[in-house]
């Protein structure tokens, strides 16, 4: 690595910042969950992860937080994905394949819009997020 | 390269200790052996703090905040979590297992604490200069080249209110200030890594989480007063923080953040480390200059103070390392953010190594102002064993004890002072019923009579008779009238010693004997030792109405001076007895006595 100029320090640091947020938990609001359950990687979960984590990548979006869960108990419509964010109801979505994946991203995530045709439900009460 | 998993492993010393090296190792292993290694980025990251529970493992983005994971859990962790993305309970940190998964800011231990100088330490790779720059790293000192003039950046400081964090608590843009206003080609800067309180290492850990931060102000530092060379005095003692320190300077030359022309302005800056031998004294800015001209490391008087005449002969700005880690924070988000945190006259945050008698030991950050009580009862998950609190001694051999009565004090420098302790460096130690006030007294003494230079006639002399009028006293031949001799010697010390090593040494006594003259008085007139922690005052003898004869006591005996038939009282002959204690701990009858 040769010495830096100022700019190079400035490009670097945007570079790598970027990069360690992907790390980062805390201020990000969006929540994209894959059902990682047997089911779901048979049905192909992990391209549906892999989609996700390249699509937000490419849009540069910053406050998605990309998490894997278990099973969701949904197995005939594998894989799904759940969704929560902020001015939206929590969404499950199913057979969520690469393509659906990036257009879960554009609609739901960018837009503010449903992918009806691939809405399955909202998910059921959270026994300890209520009490 | 989008990871769908980080795992951050503790490289702390005190996690490395108990093997997270092999831990993560181990971890490593197994990723490669599944072809994870494009999917998971593994970190060896700075001290997370919650030392208790370590080796910490921490792994995003699920939070889930692994304890005292040893190294065979490393298949489990990447066949269960990784692979399968099940949270494998029996690692998670006990108090919050209902829930599921644990987030590190949902522990008791972290809800209090406000991370400045720890800001990256637990959270990026020490040994990754990008990852101290992609949060902001090297940001200060780019604005320090390019936007700021000397006098701004005194004028930061002076608006934070920063002051020393080694021990006297001196404002740091005053020494800054001194040193910048001296007419010399020649300048210096040093940070003071030389930290030796029992018990503390604040410094250390900082160190090896975050050693460009360090690096980063001491360049500030040059480039505010005109100093072209830096060095760093730290004890050999510390090897971890010694590697990463050396991989960081030789990262920053790469990058041109040290070295000649930084970022292709006209200002050189450079650092060299220089190991110290362990030396107590060597703390003291003097005799560490000294030491680092290569000659014996004492003290001498002052002034002229090292911002007038330092480093050989030249004007030299010394700061410890956290006061160091602080500053580029302060110039990236302001002196007026840094002010608002804290009291009136102690800004920011300070940091303390928790040990001793707590729950919750470990390394921790809290606001200036935060009480003893928060510190200790609510970060510090209390006293072990349901004990009850008896004292908290701060700011190691040159501080005092603080007693249950001023547990709701807020902490700053002037409150622990008119208390008659000190904030020091910041080892904080807790003590509980079963501690000797007098056996603390006479263990810090010990320390500094061992560590004292001997330059001085008040330390030399002083500090080896106040230490054996204590060891009199815990050996029952103390008299009455050692009290007041105590205090005039104490007093002697503190007014004519040369450096704060003597001037601080009779804190300990003097504190004791102020909040605890009842238990020196027991030592005294009734030859006892209530916590029977002083052998020689101390006799055990077995109680023959509730001894059944069990014999555990005869059997664990070291010196097998108890005798005694099987189901008959036994009897503790007293000339062999050593008072080891070990009948009273294994009798399960309470049959054994101690007075």
């Amino acid at each position: 690595m040769s010495k830096l100029s100022l700019d190079d320090l400035r490009k670097l640091r945007e570079q790598k910042r970027k990069e360690i947020n992907k790390r980062e938990t805390s201020g990000k609001p969006i929540e994209i969950i894959v059902g990682m359950g047997t089911c779901g990687i048979a049905a192909g979960a992990k391209l549906t992860l892999e989609a996700f984590l390249d699509e937000i990548e490419k849009r540069d979006i910053t406050n998605v937080l990309i998490k894997q869960t278990g099973c969701m108990g949904f197995c005939t419509n594998e894989p799904t994905v759940k969704i929560r964010m902020p001015d939206m109801t929590d969404a499950i979505y199913g057979n969520v394949d690469d393509k659906i994946a990036r257009k879960i991203v554009d609609r739901h995530i960018v837009n503010h819009r449903l992918v009806n045709d691939h809405l399955f439900d909202k998910p059921s009460v959270d026994i300890l997020e209520e009490s | 390269m989008t990871y769908k998993n980080y795992i951050l492993v503790c490289g702390g010393t005190g996690c490395e200790s108990a093997k997270a090296n092999d831990i993560f190792q181990n971890i490593r292993l197994e990723l490669e052996k599944n072809d994870l290694m494009e999917q998971v980025q593994i970190v060896k990251t700075g001290c997370f703090g919650f030392c208790e529970q370590g080796p910490i493992v921490k792994i995003l983005p699920e939070e889930a905040f692994y304890v005292m994971v040893k190294p065979e859990d490393a298949t489990e962790i990447v066949e269960e979590h990784i692979i399968k993305g099940r949270t494998i309970d029996r690692l998670l940190y006990d108090a919050k297992k209902d829930k599921g998964r644990v987030h590190i800011e949902n522990i008791d231990f972290y809800q209090k604490q406000f991370r400045i100088v720890l800001r990256n330490s637990g959270v990026i790779d020490p040994d990754s200069i990008d990852e101290y720059i992609a949060r902001d790293g090297y940001l200060a000192l780019e604005k320090v080249l390019f936007e700021m003039k000397p006098e701004n950046v005194i004028e930061e400081l002076k608006h934070s209110g920063l002051r020393g964090r080694g021990g006297a608590g001196y404002h740091t843009w005053k020494k800054w200030n001194f040193a910048f206003q001296q007419k010399s080609d020649t300048k210096y800067v040093v940070c003071n890594a030389d930290e030796g309180d029992p018990g503390a290492y604040m410094d250390r850990s900082t160190l090896e989480g975050d050693p460009h931060s360090v690096l980063e102000a001491m360049a500030i530092c040059g480039k505010t007063i005109g100093a072209n060379q830096g060095y760093i005095y730290i004890r050999a003692e510390y090897p971890v923080a010694i590697n990463r320190l050396n991989e960081a300077i030789k990262q920053a030359r790469e990058y041109g953040l040290l070295g000649n022309n930084i970022l292709g302005t006209d200002f050189s800056f450079d650092i060299e480390l220089r190991l110290g031998a362990g030396a107590f004294v060597c703390g003291e800015e003097t005799a560490l200059l000294a030491s680092i001209e290569g000659k014996r490391g004492m003290p001498r008087p002052r002034p002229p103070f090292p911002s007038v005449k330092g480093l050989w002969g030249y004007p030299t700005t010394i700061n410890n390392v956290e006061t160091l880690a602080n500053i580029p924070v302060i110039i990236t988000k302001g002196g007026k953010w840094f002010g608002s945190i804290g009291t009136e006259n102690s800004k920011g945050t300070k940091v303390f190594a928790l040990t001793g008698k707590v729950n919750n030991s470990g390394l921790i950050e809290v606001p200036m102002g935060t009480s003893l009580r928060e510190i200790i009862f609510d970060i510090g998950g209390g006293i072990k064993d349901g004990k009850k609190f008896k004292a908290v001694q701060s700011g190691g051999p040159s501080g005092g004890v603080l007693t249950e009565e001023f547990l709701d004090t807020p902490i700053d420098y002037e409150n622990l002072q008119a208390l008659g302790s000190i904030m020091g460096s910041g080892g904080l130690i807790v003590m509980d019923e079963d501690d000797c006030m007098v056996d603390i007294a006479k263990f810090y003494l010990e320390f500094t009579v061992d560590e004292s230079c001997g330059k001085c006639a008040p330390c030399r002399i002083g500090g080896k008779q106040m230490h054996g009028i204590l060891d009199d006293i815990t050996k029952g031949k103390g008299k009455i009238t050692d009290f007041d001799l105590l205090e005039k010697l104490g007093h002697a010390m503190r007014r004519a010693s040369l450096c704060g090593l003597g001037q601080t040494a009779p804190n300990p006594v003097v504190s004791t004997v102020k909040y605890f003259k009842d238990e020196y008085i027991a030592h005294i007139e009734d030859k006892r030792c209530p916590s029977g922690k002083c052998r020689d005052l101390v006799v055990y003898s077995i109680d023959a109405e509730k001894c059944i004869g069990c014999t555990l006591c005869a059997r664990r005996c070291p010196v097998n001076c108890i005798d005694g038939e099987k189901r008959q009282p036994h009897i503790i002959n007293q000339e062999l007895c050593i008072k080891c204690g070990e009948c009273f701990s294994v009798c399960k009858f309470g049959a054994v006595l101690r007075s």
